[in-house]
């Protein structure tokens, strides 16, 4: 427990009448104030409720909101304040969870039909940690149906718009966190990333996403989409704030048996050290397989990232990933094969909506096609086939094995860099209802996603800029397993510098 | 290589995911695997012969526990959570023979 002279590294900030936007300042520095005790959880977490009620109309993030638990759990923070008793750094501040992580304060439906009435009857370990650590629960935000997708236009509950441009997806899956932190509806949000669904959506909404490695943080209580990818990670302003939730959410767990028993550093305090000697790789010929997609505003901002890591002291190296080029395939035939599995649970029986059937069969077979959306439907057809007998050495041992050489080449990377800079997709927002019309389109949304979710890596999206016409653009700096603390301050140092 | 897709091998798909399909809904999925099993056929390129494949990504092995038991709080909520009546903690459901 910490008391409330608990000090944090804290940056100067511009002096602001305290109640002015409130909801636009940084986790950092809500965290800070609240443990100064110049505002309260609850004002903060009123003037998030506040935002909400004015904004989400608009941008459908939340599928649910806790108002009523929020300003209780907001008045038992202040109660720990003024006795002293602060639970962690965190304390106090108000998120928002992805709707696919299980809560027992309210419905978790995985924006699917097929749960939406759905009660968890248990925590999932990631909230249980944050809810000891004194985070306040504003509500769950809006995936893709199951996570499926990259613009959060497949939840069965109306797609999620884009703060910055209501005719323009947030990007998914993670789309109702990622507008949530960008239209200062919370300090902060946790998605999911599997394929990118932390760092695409990030990227559209001009945050910070963090993906952790493979292991880093439990999935128990998370709902399965693809159980040798699946993670769990923050969404905030900054890198700064993702390092403080992050400390708070990693760790091995008995219920995860991936959970390795790595270390969990004190993430909020390895952000200062200058990047001075640090190598970053950049991959050009895996970006120029791709470049006739790859929009010119994307690639200016790629090179004013290089410069400004160049003027941070880090040297810039080319490298060469082989087979990245082949990861979103390999991926699409791994994830949907995963995902058949995963999916087989939904049967109308234990959980979730079931329908009435003359038998046993025929209710599951109905339960499943009115549950389901069609991009669930897609991958678990396209996974029980990758997996049938006469195939599956064909498609999804192959992809298996592709994988393999995926990983190699990142080891190989190692060798010679540090961390590696690409971008996180090939142009900034797009509208909605766009590439919808062929699925094969919104997969290669993925295309800079992919190799790291294969090699189980961490990689985290930074706001880099914006395009010509105010859309935000991210970059993604990738680093080997378990070396979040390295990533983060990279990006932390970028984001002092821009802001200075 | 690949072949292409027909609505009856939709169908067929369908039904061993027990998701039963319409035709028309079936019809309507067919090109688009045809389409998604032609892009992923592209690793059929890759040279993989003496490459072991990568099931998971963290190398653990044999992770286990001591087989103790914890007491469960929620039973009346886990059953609660079933659509189908429940009768002494247990759910009822159509018969299977």
């Amino acid at each position: 427990m910490l008391s409330s002279s608990h000090k944090t590294k804290i940056h100067s900030y511009p002096p602001h009448s305290l109640m002015d936007n409130l909801h636009r300042k940084p986790l950092a520095q809500l965290a800070h104030l609240f443990r100064a005790g110049e505002v309260s959880s609850r004002e903060i977490t009123d003037a998030f409720i506040a935002q909400i009620e004015l904004q989400d109309k608009k941008i459908n993030a939340f599928v649910t909101t806790t108002f009523d638990e929020a300003r209780e759990m907001a008045d038992a923070a202040d109660a720990r304040r003024k006795n002293d008793t602060l639970a962690s750094s965190i304390d106090g501040m108000p998120i928002a969870l992805k709707d696919v992580i299980c809560t027992r304060e309210c419905k978790t439906t995985a924006s699917s039909n097929m749960l939406k009435h759905f009660q968890s009857p248990y925590d999932a370990t990631v909230w249980s940690k944050l809810k000891k650590a004194g985070a306040v629960l504003l509500g769950k935000t809006n995936t893709d149906e199951f996570t499926m997708g990259s613009s959060t236009q497949t939840s069965a509950f109306g797609t999620t718009k884009n703060p910055h441009d209501l005719k323009r997806v947030a990007g998914g899956s993670s789309g109702g966190s990622a507008a949530a932190v960008a239209a200062g509806m919370c300090a902060g949000a946790l998605g999911t990333d599997t394929n990118g669904s932390i760092r695409h959506p990030a990227h559209f909404c001009g945050v910070t996403g963090l993906k952790v490695s493979y292991g880093r943080v439990s999935r128990w209580g998370v709902m399965p989409m693809a159980s040798s990818l699946d993670t769990i990670g923050p969404l905030a302003q900054t890198a700064e704030d993702c390092a403080l939730l992050l400390e708070q959410m990693a760790g091995a767990d008995p219920k995860d048996s991936t959970t390795p028993p790595e270390n969990v550093p004190t993430y909020s305090e390895k952000l200062e050290q200058s990047l001075g000697n640090l190598k970053v790789g950049v991959p050009r010929k895996f970006l120029d397989t791709f470049a006739e997609k790859i929009d010119p505003e994307v690639s200016r901002i790629l090179e004013s990232a290089e410069a400004q890591l160049r003027s941070l002291g880090a040297k810039i190296v080319d490298i060469d990933l082989p087979h990245a080029q082949y990861a979103v395939p390999a991926y699409y035939i791994i994830a949907p094969g995963e995902i058949s599995a995963n999916m087989a649970r939904y049967d109308g029986l234990r959980f979730g909506e079931g329908k009435k059937g003359k038998d046993l069969q025929d209710m599951y077979h109905k339960t499943r096609h009115d549950g389901f959306g069609d991009e669930v439907k897609r991958r678990i057809l396209i996974g029980t086939y990758v997996l049938s007998a006469g195939y599956s050495d064909q498609f999804y041992r192959q992809a298996q094995k592709v994988r393999t050489l995926i990983r190699q080449d990142f080891d190989s990377a190692w060798e010679d860099v540090d961390a590696i800079l690409s971008p996180v997709s090939p142009t900034p927002a797009f509208k909605i209802g766009e590439n919808l019309e062929d699925p094969v389109k919104m997969y290669l949304e993925d295309f800079f996603l992919s190799p790291s979710s294969l090699a189980g890596i961490c990689g985290i999206s930074v706001p880099s800029g914006k395009s010509k016409t105010g859309l935000p653009i991210g970059m993604q700096i990738v680093g080997p397993a378990f070396e979040e603390a390295r990533i983060l301050r990279i990006a932390h140092q970028m984001q002092q510098q821009s802001s200075s | 290589m690949t072949k292409k897709i027909s609505t009856d091998d939709i169908l067929h798909l369908a039904d061993l995911a027990k998701l039963r399909l319409t035709p028309s809904e079936a019809a309507a999925f067919a090109p688009q695997l045809t389409g998604i099993l032609k892009f992923v056929g592209e690793l059929q390129k890759v040279k993989t012969k003496k490459v072991e494949e990568t099931s998971q990504v963290t190398g653990l092995q044999n992770v286990s526990r001591r087989d103790e038991i914890f007491p469960f709080d929620a039973e009346i909520e886990l059953l609660e959570c079933s659509p189908h009546p429940t009768k002494q903690k247990s759910i009822r459901i159509p018969r299977i023979l």
